[in-house]
């Protein structure tokens, strides 16, 4: 009955060697996030292939071919997948490993991670589901704007690729029919670097050993010389910089707000004659991110997520809230196997990757078999990233305007099937963050179209059978995050990708 | 979200009918031994990784359980043991919600390889082999609270014992190999990302001394220390939940006692008592059981 072998096998291993079925050319004419246009950071001219440093180059992947090891093979087999998509899967890791609430203080306060000690506890980021969906959105964002700048200038220097130049290097892996100058994979790990030291100061030598093999990866591979890799890491970082600078003015940085917010937030919906949301953490910890609602996204300002906000929930005193809470109550005393299935499946609490890291994984298994170019994967994941960031500032703005408590606040015979949140009610963030993915992944890959609703309304519903959200919070949240997901296909469609 | 943590009681089982398949007495051929036991156990702190903490949205952990169990002797020195458990598991404080039903399926074959008299010295060797697998879908990852693992085992275990008149010593060691687990997520996290349904569940090294005084296989009152520990497997990192792939050490110390009711031949009472000292990603829990069991002999009504 026991097997000898417990080796298992990941998902994510099984991806074959990206060989998009097309190239992208015109990428380099697609519209950029935040750039004001393809040629905003230059790139330097590349050396004539007739050079002998370029020679000295072409030397370096026949020696780094003939000395491969076990290891290298390995490697080159794990970044031929793609090196948009390993990069988002390793932005996933480190959202679960640094999401975690802080422990508490002797005095039963919490102690704030702060970026500019990340290395003491507690840990800097506390990469909880708003500041993970900002994460992958600047990722795929800076990703992208990096590689719609590569392609214009690959396209300007129209440098062959090494194989190309001299018919005797061998390519191990495939290799786009495309120029080779600067190297996409390259600038992509050069603008997550950038980018991802922001996010996760304290991991940077991981991130640079990650870096590093990356390039290699592309040398021994046959299909760049170095200075190929080395402009694209150059031209990343650059690009990393301008998304590194709005990343510090986006407000992100003041959401935690002051004991004197959360206070007021208390008050404000005392004297609108509501039961005011009370963690129900024991110590009691203070609301996460209440001030994230006033981020800016990258599809919505704030004016307009303002005049998005759907309108109250029931109110606490209201028959509709009691009928409401009762049917939170039957499904926490009534839970099914499946009901558990669900919740647990759709979870994404702490120590995880949060649910926008979820439909990153759901889209990154689809796209695997698609066959897209570099670009369009990350023009793709940017368009499902930025769609999920600004559907957390949607959903933070509700529920921090409303400051609803939670169900087995206001019942203590509710109990949950899954960890409770610590923040309002309403509305749902899985809800919200599902609506939108769904919706903009159904504008990409429409044959999976009615899946993705299914799989957000199966997320959606979990919350209420785990009896932390009431129907309103998953209906209304549901609906917000088409709302912000239909921003996302609008832009698809003018973006020149489609 | 919320982080709640805290550690599961290991494979009640094991511990709760210790006295069967980790003691040197044998059911004579065709006798029947079988009952029932209540056990509870507790715990208020337990370390996550080797910190030593409580928990307010935990509170106290408290898991109650009945236990069925059957020993039959096959021949002279070999029984075939079976037990299973109706666990309740819930914790006091915070908001998840309590896990009951049935756990596993417990199979042993005890076999005693020797037995001798060394000068007064009645020493024996038993080997003794186990398989488990669960009885139902009930979930595993909802630790602390799930009421077991989920994992289909394979065991063997070792024991020396020797008795001098009425007091004795066992020793015997055990190790369990553990197969993989199959999840409700599809991808989790323990050092790094697993893209799967299955978890890599680490083998088990337990070993136990005791010590006592019997008079029969029905009367007999011993103490305890048994220590078991994961080979392998990660530690909780601070705040984070338990996970069934976690390395877990536990030192216990306890008593086991059994006494014939007088008056009604055949029935036996039972009570064990166990304390954990130390551990890892575990409770530092207390259990305590009372049980009854009862003992037919089929050969009664064989003609001489």
């Amino acid at each position: 009955m026991a097997s000898c072998n417990k080796e298992i096998t990941q998902r994510n291993m099984q991806f074959g060697a990206l060989n998009p079925d097309k190239i992208d050319t015109s990428a380099g004419k697609w519209e950029p996030v935040l750039l004001s246009s393809a040629t905003e950071f230059a790139c330097d001219l590349p050396i004539a292939v007739t050079s002998p440093d370029y020679k000295l180059q072409l030397l370096e992947i026949k020696s780094r071919q003939a000395h491969m090891t076990d290891a290298d093979e390995a490697a080159l087999k794990y970044w031929s997948a793609g090196t948009v998509l390993r990069w988002n899967e390793i932005l996933r890791e480190l959202v679960a490993k640094y999401n975690l609430p802080p422990y508490q203080n002797p005095d039963g306060t919490y102690p704030i991670p702060s970026s500019a000690n990340p290395l003491a506890y507690p840990y800097f980021p506390f990469a909880n589901p708003p500041y993970a969906a900002r994460a992958y959105a600047y990722v795929s964002a800076a990703q992208y704007d990096a590689l719609v700048t590569a392609y214009h200038y690959k396209g300007s220097y129209r440098r062959l690729r090494p194989s190309a130049v001299d018919n005797t290097i061998k390519e191990l892996v495939p290799v786009v029919k495309d120029f080779a100058y600067p190297s996409e994979e390259a600038v992509v790990a050069g603008a997550t670097f950038g980018m991802m030291s922001l996010l996760f100061p304290g991991e940077q030598d991981y991130l640079q050993e990650k870096l590093n093999e990356c390039i290699d990866m592309r040398i021994l591979a046959g299909a760049n010389v170095r200075s190929e890799v080395e402009a694209g890491v150059k031209l990343g970082k650059a690009v990393a910089a301008k998304f590194v600078g709005r990343a510090r003015t986006d407000r992100a940085e003041k959401a935690v707000g002051t004991p004197a917010d959360w206070t007021k937030l208390e008050s404000d919906a005392i004297a609108r004659g509501e039961t005011p949301w009370i963690s129900q953490e024991s110590p009691k910890r203070p609301p996460m991110l209440p001030l994230f609602g006033r981020t800016i996204g990258f599809l919505m300002d704030t004016t307009e997520v303002i005049n998005n906000r759907p309108p109250a929930p029931p109110s606490t005193g209201s028959a509709e809230f009691a009928k409401e809470l009762d049917e939170v109550l039957w499904y926490s005393q009534n839970a099914s196997r499946e009901h558990m299935r669900i919740v647990h499946f759709w979870g994404d609490g702490a120590g995880t990757y949060t649910p926008p890291g979820h439909w990153n994984a759901i889209a990154c298994e689809d796209f695997a078999n698609l066959r897209f170019s570099e670009v369009r994967w990350a023009r793709n994941l940017a368009l499902l990233n930025m769609a999920m960031f600004d559907a957390a500032i949607c959903c933070w703005d509700a529920k921090y305007a409303y400051f609803n408590p939670r169900p087995s606040q206001v019942n203590n015979k509710i109990k949950t099937l899954t960890g409770l949140p610590n923040f309002p009610a309403y509305t749902s963030g899985h809800s919200t963050f599902s609506g939108a993915a769904a919706t903009i992944l159904g504008h990409i890959f429409p044959g999976r179209a009615a899946d993705y609703m299914s799989m957000a309304d199966e997320a959606s519903k979990s919350r209420l059978y785990g009896a932390i959200h009431y129907r309103s919070d998953i209906e209304t949240g549901m609906n917000m995050g088409k709302m912000v997901g239909t921003k996302a296909v609008n832009r698809a469609k003018t973006d020149g990708a489609d | 979200m919320r982080k709640i943590a805290g550690l599961l009681t290991f494979n009640m089982c094991i511990s709760l009918f210790a006295q069967t398949e980790s003691d040197a007495l044998f059911m004579a051929k065709r006798n029947l031994c079988g009952g029932f036991v209540y056990g509870n156990t507790s715990w208020n702190h337990y370390w996550e990784g080797t910190f030593y903490r409580d928990n307010a949205n935990i509170g106290s952990f408290k898991s109650n359980a009945v236990m069925a169990m059957a020993n039959y002797g096959i021949g002279n020195g070999l029984n075939i043991i079976a037990s299973s458990a109706w666990i309740d598991n819930r914790v006091t404080a915070g908001t998840l919600i309590g896990q009951k039903g049935i756990q596993d399926l417990n199979l042993f074959l005890k076999k005693e390889l020797w037995a001798k008299d060394i000068k007064g010295f009645n020493s024996s060797l038993v080997a003794v082999g186990g398989v488990s697998a669960p009885l139902t879908n009930y979930v595993a990852d909802y630790l602390p609270i799930s009421i077991g693992m989920r994992s289909k085992t394979v065991s063997m275990r070792l024991l020396g014992d020797v008795q001098k008149g009425h007091w004795y010593g066992t020793a015997s060691a055990m190790y369990t190999r553990r197969n993989n687990v199959t999840i409700d997520r599809n991808a989790y996290y323990t050092t790094e990302m697993i893209y799967s349904n299955q978890v890599v569940m680490p083998d088990v090294f337990s070993y136990n001394i005791r010590l006592g005084w019997r008079d029969g296989a029905d009367k007999y009152f011993e103490l305890l220390a048994d220590r078991m520990n994961t080979l392998g497997g990660f530690d909780m990192r601070k705040n984070d939940m338990p996970f069934l792939s976690n390395n877990m050490e536990a030192f216990r110390v306890g008593f086991n006692v059994k006494y014939p009711v007088p008056v009604l031949r055949g029935l036996s009472l039972m009570a064990t008592g166990m304390q954990t000292l130390s551990g890892r990603n575990m409770g530092k829990a207390t259990t305590l059981m009372a049980g009854v069991v009862y003992q037919a002999d089929f050969t009664k009504g064989d003609k001489k």
